[in-house]
């Protein structure tokens, strides 16, 4: 462990008698790109603002680099690169002012100081706004001088707060090629609400709701959870519906048999198993005793949006309702607010 | 110290990245100028010295001082640089102090620039310029009173015009606290002591033995510790509404 970077231990914030973060623990080790989930308001930017230091934790502990975040706030921040939501900069200054008091505060000079900066801009892609002031420039290159400001110091620790977002699809792409560019010798956190990018750069996830950890794994293992992991679909001409939806019913490892009319005559089964069963052997066997015209054969993986929205509360409920309670998932009640073990 | 001078460095260079440098030094100067000749009747009273025009300097400052700090912090939590600036690794102390020091650099240019008055002064007539001195220094120091207390009361809130108005109400109930005015209402119950006490806060009764030329180490000691102590106002607010 002993590339443990940040270790959190049972972490509570509250604001008055309001709860926003009751009791999370995790870490994250070097090498790791950890994605932080959660519906809005559950507690992830408060959560970042605790590990970076700018809000007092109200319980636990935060250990970033071998430094106590509380006891020992400057030695964690000089570890740490952050990006605050909405990516904040001076607006009067231009970006090379700003990033070169930025290197300023982080002890940098001279030469040292100017490699920083230039690494920086060149890393970000900020070469052809250097010298207009930061209230001039459009969202993708404001967010782009925040992802500078936090990169510049080369810390080994990064933590982003939405990093990628009101950037264009090619901008999103750049930035996370750089984080995934960076991940091998730092500790990265980035809160997201966009669920592929989890895919795209995250080597392990946490969704967290109403303040507490409801899933941790890879994104395959959250995957894993997903009620359509492994799920069959299966399209088939309208006429053989009647004669198909007994026999896949009958299949042994089926929950679910889900059935769509789609255009043009044909219909769609979909077949959801029990605990992630393979069903693909049995529908195959199947399939080949009958003379159904097949027009279309898939097994789904499992879509994390289903996770999420299985494991956490929708919005504007986040105050009523305990998650068991979460109207969201359609159906069975066996998955509904169950969170990580089902 | 040396990271509360780069983010002194940035704040006045943030003075006059925007007109607001500009705008402020040419009222000051106008100001400066429109009491002293025409409210001050400097040419009518006939004396070689700047009294005229230093007489109504904690009068324009009440109003022209708040305007310089009302930005240092409101502006940082309005625009959420505020959890950049506290999130890098720079000691609280070290921003404000840093902050402070720049607006009153500031205060500091403006005031410089009225150096067409003295030498005014030493072309029509023979004056005391040690006096003169004493009184720029005094004067320096008192904006310096006021920009501790603007400072504290930008670090309240978001929002300047809140932090100006605020700033204005504090500052006047200081400078005034030495008159009839403020004594008055609480003399008739309060203990003679702290009559005394919060009549000798008053900025007026301080600044004007420094006017007359009279550095007397009291005032001295009073300008600074109430610096000190507004700055460390500033402190615990900026610390106390992090999360606002």
């Amino acid at each position: 462990m002993a590339d443990t970077l940040i270790d959190i231990q049972n972490l509570v914030k509250r604001f008055d008698d309001h709860t926003v973060v009751s009791g999370v623990t995790f870490s994250v080790e070097k090498g790791e790109v950890l994605g932080f989930l959660g519906p809005n308001g559950a507690g992830k930017s408060t959560t970042m603002k605790m590990i970076t230091g700018f809000l007092p934790p109200t319980e636990g502990k935060i250990v970033v680099c071998g430094h106590d975040v509380r006891e020992d706030p400057l030695d964690a921040q000089r570890e740490i690169g952050y990006l605050p939501e909405g990516a904040p900069a001076y607006s009067d200054m231009t970006p090379i002012q700003f990033l070169k008091f930025i290197a300023e505060v982080r002890g940098l000079s001279g030469e040292q100081k100017r490699k920083a900066v230039d690494q920086a801009i060149e890393r970000s892609q900020l070469q052809n706004v250097l010298f207009q002031p930061i209230e001039t420039l459009s969202k993708g290159f404001k967010r782009r001088v925040g992802l500078a400001q936090a990169l510049l110091h080369d810390p080994a620790v990064l933590i982003m707060d939405e990093p990628t977002d009101g950037l264009d699809p090619n901008q999103k792409t750049v930035v996370r090629d750089l984080i995934s560019e960076m991940a091998q010798d730092k500790a990265i956190i980035i809160s997201t609400h966009i669920l592929e990018e989890v895919d795209a750069v995250c080597s392990r996830a946490i969704i967290i709701d109403k303040g507490t950890v409801v899933a941790d794994g890879t994104p395959d293992e959250l995957v894993q959870k997903s009620r359509y992991h492994n799920s069959v679909r299966l399209i088939l001409a309208s006429e053989h519906a009647e004669d198909a939806r007994p026999k896949l019913r009958g299949i042994k490892g089926v929950e679910q048999l889900d059935e769509t009319l789609e255009e043009e005559g044909t219909v769609r089964f979909t077949l959801v198993p029990k605990n992630g069963e393979l069903l693909g052997d049995d529908v195959a066997k199947i399939l080949s005793d009958q003379a159904w015209k097949v027009k279309g054969l898939f097994v789904d993986q499992g879509r994390l949006d289903d996770v999420f929205q299985s494991v956490t509360t929708p919005d504007g409920q986040a105050d009523k309702a305990p998650a068991s309670d979460a109207p969201r998932v359609p159906s069975s009640g066996t998955t509904s607010g169950a969170p990580a073990e089902s | 110290m040396s990271l509360a001078l780069t983010i002194f460095r940035r704040e006045l260079a943030g003075y006059f990245a925007t007109p607001l440098a500009f705008v402020f030094i040419v009222v000051f100067l106008f100001a400066t100028g429109i009491f002293t000749f025409y409210v001050g009747n400097f040419f009518s009273a006939g004396r070689a010295d700047l009294q005229a025009f230093f007489f109504f300097h904690p009068w324009l400052y009440l109003f022209l001082i708040p305007a310089i700090s009302m930005r240092l912090w409101a502006e940082e939590r309005k625009s959420g640089t505020i959890e950049l600036l506290l999130t890098l690794p720079i000691p609280l102390w070290a921003a404000v102090f840093g902050k402070f020091l720049a607006a009153w650099v500031f205060a500091g240019i403006a005031l410089a620039l009225t150096f067409p008055m003295w030498i005014t002064v030493n072309y029509l007539g023979d004056p005391d310029n040690g006096v003169i001195i004493g009184s720029y220094l005094g004067s320096f120091l008192m904006a310096g009173g006021y920009l501790a207390i603007g400072s504290a009361m930008s670090a309240a809130t978001k929002n300047q015009v809140i932090a100006f108005v605020v700033s204005v109400v504090v500052c006047f109930l200081f400078m005034l606290s030495g008159l009839p005015l403020v004594l008055e209402f609480f003399s008739g119950w309060a203990p003679q002591v702290l009559v005394d006490v919060i009549a000798s806060f008053s900025f007026l009764s301080h600044f004007d033995s420094i006017q007359k030329g009279v550095i007397d180490i009291r005032d001295l000691i009073f300008f600074t510790s109430l610096i000190a102590f507004w700055l460390l106002v500033n402190w615990l607010l900026v610390d106390a509404n992090r999360a606002g």
